[in-house]
């Protein structure tokens, strides 16, 4: 395959293109192929057990020569995984297990018939759909990067040739010259997808504008926002779109080192990257004279070891140059004093990842999608209580309802969507009079959110604002550097506000407090992490304040989720007896035997909630509740009212 | 920064986090001669192995037990796994049990949140745990 | 040189100086804390914060590490900044209530009580000592360790460190550990100043050490008198 390879120097331009010519002539036989999605989600609900068995059921066969199998990156549809797609006719089979794959060798490649069973079902109408274009959840995205996720083995730099890949970068080194690659990604209006949507060709502007000879280019891939994971996803599925972007910005900075900063809890995505930038380095379109050219630019890779604020751009620098993780004032921009004090430019995963398609296809063509200030494409991971988790790609300005009902399949069990929380930590929920927003970064920043990285975390009725709120802010207090008084002590007093409410020790005023804490907490801090940690406090404030004066006021946990607020009972003329809960709770706090009604003893009670979940639906004697005083317990040894089963159901 | 200060800093994470793996924590000698070899003030050294979660300073168990805590695994109720875990073990995370056998963790998002909750003993996956499944697979977990 | 206008005053400044700097050239009066003239400036405090921008696009920095720029706009005093360096003294406060250098900070900004809880930390994590130590010192015995709720200042391993000189510089150049207020701590409300003794307590308890005033403010006297008049 490496013909066209020049020693020691590597690709030309029109040796790229005679190579990915030469794959595509060995290629072109149209052999079915079985695509199984391997990420780490993917492996985690058993994808590797799947792709064994399929290896094996292919041997069996003796189908080497006649089927193509290839694991990929994340496909996008979580809820289904472990699934298969089958090319050409793209059938997508869902929730597979290992036993499943001699069936699909038999019935769907060898047979050309189709397995009903591992079809998906739309959840309420129970209707089949056969290809993947035609599933709900595939119909309303665009997925303009996420579609490679399932086109292309991450570590295989052939099969990302063959679709196309670094023809962007040939184009952009042989008819552009620095200034016009900033200009061609200025017009676009590409914002950064990492959380605050600067404009990312004015960010490469300014970096390029810098004096210095040396210049850094950094991918942000520490991805922290707890929900969040498209960055794991692309870097995992597809790392040459970003190292191919990496290439095509360095070219235009006029910088000659690119770093990977990515967090150590993604070991499959370092490792992929790591292959990948190997891959790019032996074909020469890493390294000394990039396919010819003068221009010379490689990458490493820098793990972060387990802190949210380096997220931040300059808490980012300080730990590549390992000291602790504590932001510093800008200005100096890291665009003007950076890494090693150089001027540096640093773009998220998913930026990065657009810049090649952009290069391809024209800034024209990019800034038809989308809204007027917000072009393009975003992933969102949509997870919590949806019923088709996943990662989504929609054009920016596609409404709230669209992605949780026309995409997400609605909320499990039918049950009232309450609010999504966007922007992670640092982003505020939209409630259900929103549902009509459309998601882009001004119609977020009105209603008091931000697009954050683009988790999306999906609340109903069961979920207490306020236990999110103090979830939040205890997330950030542990995060906070401690650098500044007005963060790490700011986020402490919150926390301790907010956990006194959810305990039912609020008093009136602590929500004026908090709105008061929060403003200066905003105000008068160093960085990112403080300026936006009180957003969940204020947004759940501004949205959900009954809740709050429920708790305060009422010492009540309207979903039930405040342990201190609720308590459990069993309905004495409901009981039937049947010992369940009293052999599955815990710590042994339920009294009764067989035939006797049982009791939860309250100061046993650890709230654990096992009562609730394991009491048969049909007698549904046990109930959580929450604002009232505790019925009096009915004197031990009461015997039930013994229901006949035709009576149960009544 | 002193002139050679690239050299110096560039690898004090990646140097922790080799000791990490080859040691299972970070001993106190190791970072000694860690701050030795890289002419840093040692408590700078211990300043950057305290500031990482992903360093410990004590020794963990034999097998680690990883409970995510993210907010998809949040709202899905992970909280009452972490404690019903804490409860069988009889530690809080970020402990080890005194048999050495587990060290239990809560870490923020593994981003496996269609799963949620997650639940990991030695790097294998566990999902949609709920409180009376997490002593089977305790029990499972063999020396 | 170069020109920025400070409080609606055009004012000139040397291109390295800071924004505090150069409003304390002018006799301006900046409430600091983390901030030290031989020490390398922190912004950790944020007291020092001032507005600066114009319009809808104004922002608080700390000027302690902020360098003056040509045509810059700043307000030393602008609501914002006063409510936050308010809301900030008392988030001291409620860290260290028995300190004099932060009760007499307090009253110099009016702040009267703390509604959050109060801890007796100690510590306010200022880092003045860490810089003393290593800048002034040049030890580097001890410094910041861990982050977030556990953050703290320590020697390595929390042990008596080698290279410490006993010089004592440390607690020399902390705030917290200057005068301590032995006064009555009734709790969420800051007694007066020292800055206006008045004595108070010590007409009811022959004992206390405190000279803070106003009448009212720690509570005492006001109780004590009422409690005298209907004996």
């Amino acid at each position: 395959m490496r013909t066209q390879v020049e020693d020691d120097k590597g690709l030309t331009h029109e040796g790229l293109k005679g190579l990915r010519d030469n794959i595509l002539l060995a290629r072109s036989q149209k052999i079915p192929h079985i695509v199984i999605p391997s990420g780490t989600c993917c492996q985690a609900r058993g994808s590797s057990d799947v792709v064994e068995a399929f290896q094996k059921a292919i041997e069996r066969h003796s189908l080497q020569d006649k089927v193509a199998l290839r694991t990929t990156g994340c496909g996008g549809f979580c809820q289904s995984e472990p699934n298969v797609v089958i090319y050409p006719e793209e059938i997508y089979y869902q929730k597979l297990s290992p036993d499943d794959a001699e069936e699909v060798i038999l019935k769907t490649i060898l047979e050309g018939r189709i397995i009903d069973r591992l079809l998906f079902a739309d959840p309420i109408t129970g209707e089949r759909f056969t290809h993947l274009k035609e599933i709900p959840f595939f119909q309303k995205q665009r997925r303009l990067l996420l579609s490679d996720n399932l086109r292309v083995d991450p570590t295989s730099i052939e099969d990302y040739l063959s679709i196309g890949g670094y023809s962007a970068l040939s184009k952009s080194l042989r008819e552009k010259t620095p200034d016009k690659v900033i200009s061609e990604i200025k017009q676009s209006d590409l914002r950064g997808r990492g959380g605050a949507g600067f404009s990312t060709g004015g960010k490469w502007e300014l970096c390029r504008k810098a004096k210095g000879d040396v210049k850094y280019v950094i991918c942000n891939a520490d991805e922290g926002d707890p929900g969040a994971y498209m960055d794991r996803s692309l870097l995992e599925g597809n790392p040459h779109s970003v190292i191919e972007g990496m290439i095509i910005g360095g070219y235009a900075i006029g910088s000659r080192e690119g770093i990977v900063y990515v967090r150590d809890e993604y070991p499959l995505a370092v490792s992929h990257c790591k292959l990948a930038i190997g891959k790019a380095r032996e074909y020469g379109l890493l390294g000394h004279n990039i396919l010819g050219s003068d221009f010379s630019f490689d990458i490493t890779i820098s793990m972060g070891a387990g802190a949210f604020v380096c997220g931040e751009e300059t808490a980012l620098i300080a730990s590549i140059e390992g000291r602790r993780g504590t932001p510093s004032q800008r200005p100096p921009f890291p665009a003007q004093r950076g890494l090693w004090n150089k001027p540096t430019n640093i773009n998220n995963v998913e930026t990065w990842a657009n810049v090649p398609l952009i290069m391809k296809n024209g800034a024209s063509w990019y800034s038809l999608i989308g809204t007027e200030k917000s072009k393009g494409t975003k992933i969102f991971s949509l997870v919590g209580k949806i019923n088709n988790t996943g990662l989504v790609e929609v054009p920016l300005g596609t409404t709230l309802r669209e992605i949780i009902y026309d995409i997400g399949g609605g909320i499990p069990g039918n049950r009232r969507f309450k609010a999504v929380q966007t922007g992670g930590p640092s982003g505020g929920c939209i409630p259900s009079s929103l549902l009509d927003l459309q998601i882009d970064y001004e119609g977020l920043k009105e209603a008091g959110c931000i697009m954050g990285s683009g988790g999306m975390i999906v609340m109903d009725e069961n979920t207490c604002m306020v236990d999110i709120a103090r979830y939040y802010t205890s997330f950030l207090n542990d995060e906070s550097c401690g650098k500044c008084l007005s963060c790490s002590k700011g986020t402490q007093r919150m926390l301790e506000i907010l956990t006194d409410i959810s305990k039912g020790n609020g008093k009136d005023g602590d929500i004026g407090l908090l709105e008061e804490l929060a403003i200066v907490i905003k105000d008068a801090s160093l960085c990112g992490l403080g300026q936006t940690a009180p957003n969940p406090v204020l947004s759940t404030i501004r949205y959900f304040q009954d809740e709050y004066e429920a708790h305060i006021k009422e010492k009540r946990c309207l979903a039930g989720v405040c342990k201190d607020l609720i308590f459990y009972y069993i309905h004495p003329e409901k009981c039937q007896a049947c010992l369940i809960c009293s052999t599955n709770c815990p710590v042994g706090a339920i009294t009764g035997g067989k035939g006797l009604v049982h009791i939860i003893k309250q100061d046993k009670c650890i709230k654990c909630g096992a009562c609730l979940d394991v009491c048969p639906t049909r007698f549904s004697a046990v109930v959580r509740l929450s604002g009232e005083k505790v019925p009096e317990p009915v004197v031990e040894g009461v015997k039930v009212i013994r229901k006949r089963e035709k009576d149960v159901n009544t | 920064m002193d002139s050679s200060g690239k050299e110096n800093n560039r690898n004090l994470l990646s140097i922790l986090r080799d000791v990490q793996e080859e040691c299972g924590y970070l001993p106190e000698e190791r970072l000694r001669e860690i701050a030795a070899r890289l002419n840093r003030p040692l408590i700078d050294v211990c300043g950057v192995a305290t500031f990482y979660r992903s360093f410990s300073l004590k020794p963990k168990g034999r097998h680690q037990i990883k409970i995510c805590l993210g907010t998809a695994c949040h709202v899905r109720g992970a909280n009452r796994i972490v404690e019903e875990t804490g409860r069988k073990l009889g530690i809080n995370p970020g402990e080890t049990s005194k048999d050495g056998k587990f060290s239990l963790e809560t870490v923020m998002c593994l981003g496996c949140c269609a799963i949620g909750p997650v639940f990991v003993a030695d790097g294998k996956y566990h999902g949609q745990v709920t409180p009376t499944k997490v002593e089977p697979i305790l029990k499972a977990v063999k020396d | 040189m170069l020109t920025l206008r400070i409080n609606g005053l055009d004012v000139q400044a040397e291109e390295w100086w800071s924004l505090l700097e150069t409003s304390r050239f002018y006799g301006i009066e900046i409430p600091t804390l983390c901030y030290h003239d031989g020490l390398s400036p922190w912004g950790g405090c944020r007291l020092c914060v001032m507005e600066i921008g114009e319009g809808e696009n104004t922002r608080l920095v700390s000027s302690c590490t902020y360098t003056a720029a040509e045509g810059l706009v700043v307000r030393t005093h602008s609501r914002r900044v006063m409510e936050a360096r308010k809301v900030l003294v008392e988030l001291l406060l409620s860290t260290c209530p028995s300190s004099k250098t932060i009760q007499d900070l307090a009253s110099a900004l009016g702040v009267q009580r703390v509604r959050f809880k109060v801890d007796h930390d100690d510590c306010i994590y200022c880092g003045l000592c860490v810089r003393m130590c290593a800048e002034q010192m040049g030890a580097k015995a001890i410094g910041f360790v861990n982050r977030g709720g556990k953050l703290k200042i320590s020697t390595p391993f929390d042990r008596q460190s080698e290279v410490c000189r006993h010089c004592g510089a440390c607690m020399y150049i902390c705030p917290v550990c200057q005068l301590r207020c032995q006064g009555p701590e009734a709790t969420g409300v800051v007694c007066g100043s020292c800055l206006r003794p008045e004595p108070t307590c010590l007409e009811f308890y022959p004992d206390q050490m405190c000279y803070m005033g106003s009448a009212g403010d720690c509570g005492t006297c006001i109780r004590e008198a009422k409690r005298a008049q209907q004996n």
